[in-house]
């Protein structure tokens, strides 16, 4: 393993960058830590700043485009790398939960009333709960299976929410409420807990929060037995199984986790889109979060931040392509993962599954250490 | 709900099994790649999209107003079937030469041979909605409309069965869809090549070892299963009449459906399981509505996957692999 990281390292001049960063990050002390996390947060709350939206995203307001598509995919890449990521199991689905949250919120929201932090803790545990009814059955299956099962869910949801008049059928739910404001609450010129029409900042605000509270836990189960249990099974689930880790129990878990986290970001996103459909919970949305999570360095929090920062932001920075925005993004998909398999920013313990080509899901079969082929592939065909 | 059903069975029965045969035949380029691969091969639906494309290319082309007959018939639908088939399996291997072959030679994960997959499929939709679509057909700014196709031969009942009438070209589409399997089914089994797929499949190591030309097996693979869905493309066209940039994808994953209920890597099973879908959301839209079809599909295939782990006729290509 080491040997094949110093191979990398030294084909790769600049790989060394980012490396040294970690280490400077992995000998900082606590406070040093919490400067730099205080200063993100803070970074975070002044994105939607005028000056950088003309930069950032010329041709729609920087603010909107913040919350949706950037921060809603940051959470929900989030989400996913928990399933994805760091139990290394492949949800093809994951837009499903995603749904839920969102249908729970304009359900509850139009017809029982409720308000917005109440619906927030019931679609969190709805969706949880949905993510163990899908698990429950399925996750007993091989990786691949539970693919093709995710994905089915997936259109599962969304085709009965299609099919379904009661919950509006094809044209959706319409006049969500937004969650409730705090007037007179100001913070340079922004009332910040005013959750209205116009003024998208309170709710970008809402979701830094949200999105925080979310990286702080994922980080600390990563930490915690449970992250140690579900990297187990990732690298090797019958290993795991016989060093008596409960390797059903753990994937359940890292899938209602997953799933709660999507419920979340789908209430949040319902409280302020004002009506929801069927089509906006298409099985694409699942394959760009699965991108992001993956061109990112799927594992890594900050690689899937940034991951699907830029699956987000690049076709609304290059609006001005609109017609062929898709096209490029699928193209560079390809790209990126012809030269850069592990992503952006892959963790180092990632990294070093991949370079024994396993990566937690195996390599593609038919593959031979060749000549021509890296020494990285060895130990990979077993 | 049940009497609908029960009232035209027969007519539901034969619709399934067409519907089938085409997911079958789709089902057999997922099967074989992810048997010698291991990937899902999620371009694969565009590869038959694009069979569909240069079927109806050729049936533009030939001009047809009215229903051809005779000779001229058999000509037309075999030069559909071979356009459709190239095109098809031309595109395949392309693929696999572009998005695929260099992450093998890496060695990737098959997470990342996912993600390059799903990126192809995007790139080859957009692709033709937006040139080649306008361009091909001369339809500028109607490339993601769906198109329909010039019929090319009269559609009559041939015989009936229990009441509901099985047509020309319905009975065509079903006997190619059986024989395709069977000349593939023989290649397969019988052939110096198909010995190198099954070793492949089984074994990549000892097969090389064993002077198998791994690179030469996979492509043959991807021309194999291109070819099969370029087909599939052709007949689809044949019997429905229409296309449309993204109509691969649900018909790609029914198809991935139903390789998977027949166990995925069995040849036999693709289409065994191609027809039982076929059946099985065709009876299902009778008794619930057609909009739930998708739906019951779906549904089958987790509680199948549930009782039977590894589909109905059992992984066979490549063993039981973790």
């Amino acid at each position: 393993m080491s040997t094949n990281e110093t191979i990398k390292n030294g084909r790769k001049p600049l790989k060394g960058l980012p490396d040294r960063i970690r280490d400077r990050w992995a000998g900082a002390s606590g406070p040093q830590r919490w400067t730099v996390y205080v200063l993100l947060f803070i970074g975070a709350l002044l994105l939607p700043s005028d000056s950088i939206g003309q930069f950032m995203s010329p041709y729609s307001d920087w603010a909107s485009v913040l919350f949706f598509p950037i921060g809603t995919y940051v959470v929900l890449a989030i989400g996913l790398n928990v399933v994805v990521g760091q139990a290394g199991l492949l949800d093809l689905g994951y837009v499903a939960f995603f749904a839920i949250g969102g249908y729970v919120m304009a359900l509850l929201g139009t017809k029982m009333g409720l308000n917005f932090w109440e619906i927030l803790i019931v679609g969190v545990l709805l969706s949880a709960l949905s993510g163990i009814v899908l698990g429950g059955p399925t996750l007993r299956l091989r990786g691949d299976y539970l693919a093709i099962v995710t994905l089915g869910f997936g259109e599962i949801v969304r085709q009965t929410a299609e099919n379904t008049d009661a919950i509006g059928g094809p044209r959706g739910i319409a006049g969500i409420p937004h969650p409730p404001s705090i007037e007179g609450v100001e913070l340079f010129g922004v009332e910040i807990f005013k959750y209205g029409v116009l003024d998208p900042r309170p709710y970008y605000y809402l979701l830094v929060v949200l999105a925080t509270l979310i990286i702080v836990f994922v980080k600390r189960w990563e930490k915690s037995r449970v992250g140690r249990a579900w990297a187990a099974i990732r690298e090797d689930e019958d290993a795991a199984e016989v060093m008596g880790v409960p390797t059903f129990k753990f994937k359940l878990l890292a899938f209602a986790i997953g799933a709660a986290i999507g419920g979340a970001m789908g209430v949040v996103w319902a409280g302020k889109t004002i009506s929801i459909n069927p089509n906006d919970f298409l099985f694409m949305l699942s394959a760009t979060i699965l991108a992001a999570v993956v061109l990112g360095g799927s594992g890594n929090i900050p690689g899937v931040v940034l991951g699907a920062f830029l699956v987000a932001w690049l076709p609304e920075r290059f609006r001005g392509l609109s017609d062929y925005r898709i096209l490029v993004f699928g193209a560079a998909l390809v790209a990126l993962m012809v030269f850069r398999p592990e992503g952006l920013l892959p963790s180092r313990r990632r990294r070093a599954e991949l370079a024994e080509g396993t990566g937690g899901m195996g390599t593609l079969g038919a593959e031979v250490a060749t000549p021509e082929s890296q020494p990285a592939a060895e130990g990979a065909a077993k | 709900m049940l009497d609908n059903l029960l009232g035209s069975f027969w007519s539901f029965t034969i619709d399934g099994l067409i519907v089938g045969a085409i997911y079958g035949l789709v089902a057999l380029g997922y099967t074989m790649v992810y048997g010698v691969l291991r990937l899902i091969n999620f371009a694969h639906s565009e590869v038959f999209m694009i069979g569909t494309m240069a079927a109806a290319f050729v049936v533009m082309t030939m001009g047809i107003t009215q229903p051809l007959t005779g000779l001229a018939l058999v000509g037309g639908l075999l030069l559909m079937l071979l356009v459709g088939g190239a095109a098809s399996a031309g595109s395949a291997m392309l693929l696999e030469r572009i998005a695929y072959r260099p992450l093998r030679k890496r060695g990737a994960s098959r997470l990342a041979a996912l993600i390059s997959a799903i990126g192809a499929s995007l790139f080859l939709q957009e692709l033709f909605a937006l040139v080649v679509i306008p361009w091909l057909f001369d339809r500028p700014q109607q490339g993601r409309n769906q198109m329909g196709v010039a019929r090319i031969m009269d559609k009559d009942p041939l015989f009936t069965i229990g009441g509901a009438q099985v047509r020309v070209d319905q009975l065509i589409i079903f006997v190619a869809a059986i024989a395709m399997m069977i000349l593939l089914d023989l290649l397969v089994n019988k052939t110096k090549i198909g010995r190198g797929i099954r070793a492949t499949s089984q074994d990549p190591e000892t097969a090389v070892l064993m002077g198998v030309d791994i690179d030469k097996i996979v492509r043959v693979t991807f021309l194999v299963g291109g070819l099969m869905a370029g087909l599939a493309g052709a007949l689809f066209v044949l019997q429905f009449e229409v296309t449309k940039f993204s109509i691969g994808f649900l018909l790609g994953i029914k198809a991935f459906t139903a390789a998977v209920l027949g166990g995925i890597g069995n040849l036999r099973g693709a289409l065994l399981g191609g027809l039982f879908l076929g059946l099985i959301e065709n009876y299902g839209a009778a008794v619930f509505g057609s909009g739930w079809k998708d739906v019951i599909a779906f549904t089958v295939l987790i509680l199948v996957l549930m009782f039977r782990p590894t589909g109905i006729l059992g992984e066979s290509l490549q063993q039981a692999r973790a």
